[in-house]
């Protein structure tokens, strides 16, 4: 993270401060299309859900494949992610990766141990 | 601007301080202002310090002489307690409280608030050269919810009941089953406590990223600021998993889930009422995933205040900045990816164990590096030994055998023997103890006169000093001893029913000379009080009447914190301080001074400027 | 000496301090809801066989309410390029729109509470299982609107095609025990009720803000408006992320 030159920068802060109107209009657009995007990706997990695909893990597969492609839309157009600054960025890669750790080490503890030994006594 | 040390700035500090004329409860209470609520945490973890130092004296007695009256403050503890307390003896109830408490106590309510709030609140805006905090009022909440939790925690002890009992780590299922409501106390006091530090995190973080005066660069940071960084982002990204366990137990305990309660729990020899399905390593998991980097919150930011008085102590730049600032991002990171080295006994898979085994170990290195850049510095140096060099100097021998002494724990062979015995209590309070809390003190006798415009008693300080190092090694020493005869920590009667005089014909009955050390370490304990009275004394009486300095700059030191008035005044500087070089600019060869400071002008070198 | 950088973007970073601070917070919030999450796997891969609800809860509110929320989100973010274009107006209408689906969803999370809360699993002394919605209560007996089983396994799993409510009258003397399908009564139930019920605080507090924002927060536009603008865009950082959570809980809760 070193500094950058004054000119390179000045400039963001001129582009941030001088919105132009028309460009926002695109905005705009572009905001409507993922809204559409995300009320189809709703009835789209719920009927997935109902497809007998033979394996609930594929449900589940589904499912979450397609949470993650809304939550990808919410994050990256709604809250600006795609055109961020790379301190944001950096912060959250670095979440990302101790949220990763944090799911599968944790799971991983029963790597060679029998998973119904969570809950030792069945039901 | 042209800002050589202080005479740039000649006394705007009162100016500005007539300008923001504020009444008392806007200046002492709901201050916004980084230095007033620096010393807030500071005043409040100090005192909670003495409390929890109080509640060990009480269990060393107990553990020394097992179900004998406290002398002196028996009838207290009778009084305030009841039954728990009955006679001025511990009962077990109350010494597995005081354990928890004290655990609890030191670690979130003392430690952690006194070497990153307070210090980092103090000292971070004035060394990045910031005016204050990047958010002022998230500020003062942050101190709020630390006195609301801190006040929840104390209270605790007076329900009925009692405080919480099962230790520090408040593991379940025996959290959850013990007849008392301070473990909901608990959880609701670190609920707070937690939101406090994230409040506190998100501020420093932005603070440093924001704030840096022109030309503070990254690399132009005071190790401190680095440190606080680091520890910040600890705080951030690893508490959030325990308030999510807190907020789990909880409901455990006031919603009936069972969260961490597994099917056929029985408690008392019946089968506990709960709907089951619940997993006590879960808690483990979460708790550790916080708790490990939490011992690098406890020591990181005293690495910090080491290298600072080290570098201005031996006039010479710190060794190695660029490794220490690499070594301390790679510590916060790996301290991430550590946390099941604690969890090697409960049942959890081999293969994920020889995972932890291997970061541990790899975590040890960037460790080494730090106190070896440490050592070096030493090297050459013409030393001042001062109070605050004095305690420093203790800091890097004592911070070597407390980790030196953790890698058997960090691999699961011997750990698996040394677990839970007095070996672990004293390789943590090696490093927390005469580790962490010596650099507090150094950074206490050391940034006193920026605070006040006085010194702290050097003589006093050094009897402080001495008495401490001494009885800091009588109490902690014995423990290795006791630990690898297999003393088990936790045990109100201090292990008497394992000891060879009890059970004789039992082969490894813990000797008698192990049993003595008992009464050995109690001593050494008052001993360790006692010294502790002239630190006190000292430190309110040199407010008012410790000798003057005389100068903005006491220490001949190159950080900024030091380029300002004495008190800094509200808003720190009088105009922003251009930065021109690095941190420890001392002993430049060609120039006059042997010190010179971050914002001498340098016409060789233009302030970046961000 | 002010606070740099309260409004204006700092030029290394390209950022107005704010918009750091309420991204490092919702880093601390990933962590937070990261270890919900992992709670829930670890305790539903570790639960018994065919004993993990299936069906449970109600498919139409969830997927209505999660349409609410992304309703919400949308307007959230049109609000924030209405002050971009120096729309007041119609920044108050689209976050008008956002509190009252802020309010929507509330109201739908209650009434699924409350459908919860009313709802019996009545072990009978027989040893069978009667479950449902009570429907009257008598001194000697209850009605419920749902069924008897045999086998409590039959209650885990709602997908079955031939399952008929109707109105069972219950002799209290048969009852051996009841329970409502609160936190209690099962570790998906517990998980339901955590998850959405810290899912339901963060959307009363967001609204809380953004209600702020909305009413006598206004004002500010009138005094420093790229200040306001900013907040608008930080309080809307925050939403999107509860509706984020939410995309990720509703799969998770009522689908699988």
């Amino acid at each position: 993270m070193e500094i950058k030159s004054p000119a390179q920068t000045g400039s963001a802060v001129a582009e941030a401060s001088h919105e132009d109107f028309t460009e926002f209009k695109q905005h705009v657009h572009r905001y409507l299309f993922v809204f559409y995007a995300l009320l189809f990706g709703t009835l789209a997990t719920v009927g997935a859900s109902y497809i007998p695909w033979g394996n609930h893990e594929i449900n589940i597969g589904v499912a979450l494949f397609i949470a993650v492609c809304k939550g990808s839309l919410v994050a990256c157009y709604f809250m600006h992610l795609i055109s961020e600054r790379r301190l944001i960025y950096g912060i959250l890669m670095f979440t990302a990766f101790f949220f990763l750790g944090l799911m599968f080490l944790t799971l991983s503890a029963y790597l060679n141990f029998p998973l119904d030994t969570v809950t030792p006594y069945g039901h | 601007m042209q800002a050589t040390a202080t005479e740039a700035f000649p006394h705007s500090g009162a100016h500005a301080a007539h300008h923001q004329e504020a009444g008392f409860l806007r200046t002492y209470v709901f201050s916004t202002d980084h230095k007033m609520i620096g010393l807030q945490y500071g005043f409040t973890a100090l005192c909670f310090l003495l409390f929890g130092f109080f509640l060990m004296l009480m269990m060393r007695w107990q553990i020394a002489h097992p179900g004998k009256p406290v002398p002196i403050m028996g009838p207290m503890l009778a009084s305030l307690l009841g039954n728990v307390a009955a006679n001025g003896i511990i009962s077990p109830d109350l010494y597995n409280s005081f354990g928890a408490m004290h655990g609890t106590i030191m670690v979130f309510l003392a430690i952690v608030p006194l070497a990153f709030a307070a210090f980092g609140n103090y000292l971070v805006p004035l060394q990045i050269g910031a005016p204050d905090m990047a958010f002022p009022r998230v500020n003062m909440a942050s101190y709020q919810f630390y006195v609301l939790g801190g006040t929840v925690m104390f209270f605790s002890f007076f329900i009925p009941g009692g405080a919480a009992q099962a230790g520090w780590t408040s593991y379940p299922p025996l959290a959850e089953v013990v007849q008392t409501n301070g473990q909901t106390f608990w959880l609701i006091g670190m609920i707070f406590l937690i939101s406090s530090s994230l409040l506190g995190a998100v501020n420093f973080i932005a603070t440093v990223i924001q704030l840096r005066a022109p030309g503070m660069t990254w690399m132009r940071l005071p190790f401190f600021v680095w440190a606080q960084f680091v520890t910040a982002f600890l705080l951030l990204l690893a508490f959030p998993p325990l308030e999510a366990a807190g907020i789990l137990q909880l409901m455990d305990k006031v919603a009936g889930t069972s969260f961490f309660l597994p099917t056929g729990l029985a408690v008392g020899g019946k089968l506990a009422h709960i709907s089951g399905g619940g997993s006590p390593l879960l808690w483990q998991h979460l708790f550790w995933f916080l708790a490990h980097p939490e011992v690098y919150v406890l020591i990181l930011p005293a690495m910090g205040i080491v290298a600072e008085i080290i570098a201005n102590n031996t006039r010479k730049p710190i060794w190695g900045y660029k490794s220490l600032v690499y070594s301390v991002l790679t510590i916060g990171f790996l301290s991430f990816i550590v946390w099941a080295h604690h969890m090697y006994l409960t049942g959890m898979g081999t293969k994920i164990a020889t995972f932890f085994q291997t970061t541990t170990m790899l975590i040890s290195i960037p460790s080494v590096i730090i106190l070896t850049c440490m050592f070096i510095s030493l090297w050459g140096g013409s030393i001042r030994f001062n109070t605050p060099m004095l305690f420093v100097m203790a800091f890097l021998p004592m911070f070597g055998i407390g980790g030196l002494t953790g890698l058997p724990l960090g691999l699961s062979y011997s750990d698996i023997y040394l677990h839970d015995t007095y070996y672990v209590i004293a390789h943590f309070h090696y490093i927390v103890a005469p580790g962490t809390i010596f650099a507090i003190f150094a950074g206490i006798y050391y940034w006193f006169p920026k605070i006040t415009g006085r010194f702290m008693n050097e003589f006093w300080g050094k009897i402080h000093f001495w008495g401490s190092l001494i009885f800091m090694n009588l109490i902690f020493q014995p423990m290795f001893a006791q630990g690898m005869a297999g003393m088990l920590r936790r045990m109100a009667d201090g292990g008497a029913n394992y000891s060879g005089a009890k059970t004789p014909d039992t082969v490894g009955g813990l000797s008698p000379f192990i049993m003595g050390l008992h009464t050995w370490i109690l001593w050494a304990a008052v001993g360790l009080a006692l010294v502790q009275i002239p630190f006190v004394i000292n430190l309110f009486w040199s407010i008012k009447h410790g000798p003057e300095t005389h100068s903005d700059n006491p220490w001949d030191s190159t950080t900024l914190e030091w380029q300002t008035p004495t008190p800094p005044p509200h808003g720190n500087f009088a105009t922003a301080p251009l930065v021109y070089r690095g941190p420890y600019e001392y002993s430049v060869p060609g120039h006059e001074r042997d010190f010179t400071p971050q914002n001498e002008p340098d016409p060789a070198c233009e302030p970046s400027p961000a | 000496m002010d606070i740099p950088y309260t409004v204006e973007a700092r030029p290394d970073t390209g950022l107005y301090n704010a918009k750091v601070g309420i991204w490092l917070f919702l880093a601390s919030e990933v962590m937070l809801f990261g270890a919900l999450f992992s709670a829930y796997i670890l305790l539903r891969v570790g639960a018994p066989a065919g004993y993990w609800p299936e069906g449970w809860l109600n498919v139409p509110l969830g997927t209505l309410n999660t349409m609410v929320l992304i309703t919400s989100s949308i307007t959230t973010v049109m609000a924030w390029a209405s002050l971009k274009m120096h729309q007041f107006g119609r920044f108050k209408l689209f976050h008008a729109i956002t509190l009252l689906m802020a309010l929507t969803f509330l109201s739908i999370k209650s009434y699924e509470y409350h459908d919860k809360f009313t709802h019996f699993e009545i072990l009978l002394k027989d040893g069978r299982f009667a479950d449902g919605h009570i429907i009257e209560r008598a001194p000697d007996h209850i009605v419920i609107h749902g069924r008897i089983v045999n086998d409590e396994k039959a209650l885990y799993n709602l997908h079955e095609k031939h399952i008929q409510l109707k109105e069972v009258t219950i002799q209290r003397s048969q009852i051996k025990s009841m329970e409502r399908y609160g936190p209690w009564h099962n570790t998906y139930c517990a998980l339901y009720f955590t998850l959405t019920g810290l899912h339901a605080l963060h959307v009363i507090g967001g609204a809380i803000v953004i209600g702020f924002l909305w009413g006598p927060g206004s004002k500010l536009w009138e005094t420093d408006p790229e200040r306001f603008t900013n907040r608008v865009e930080v309080s809307g950082l925050f939403w999107h992320f509860v509706d984020l959570v939410w995309i990720f809980l509703f799969p998770v809760l009522y689908l699988l």
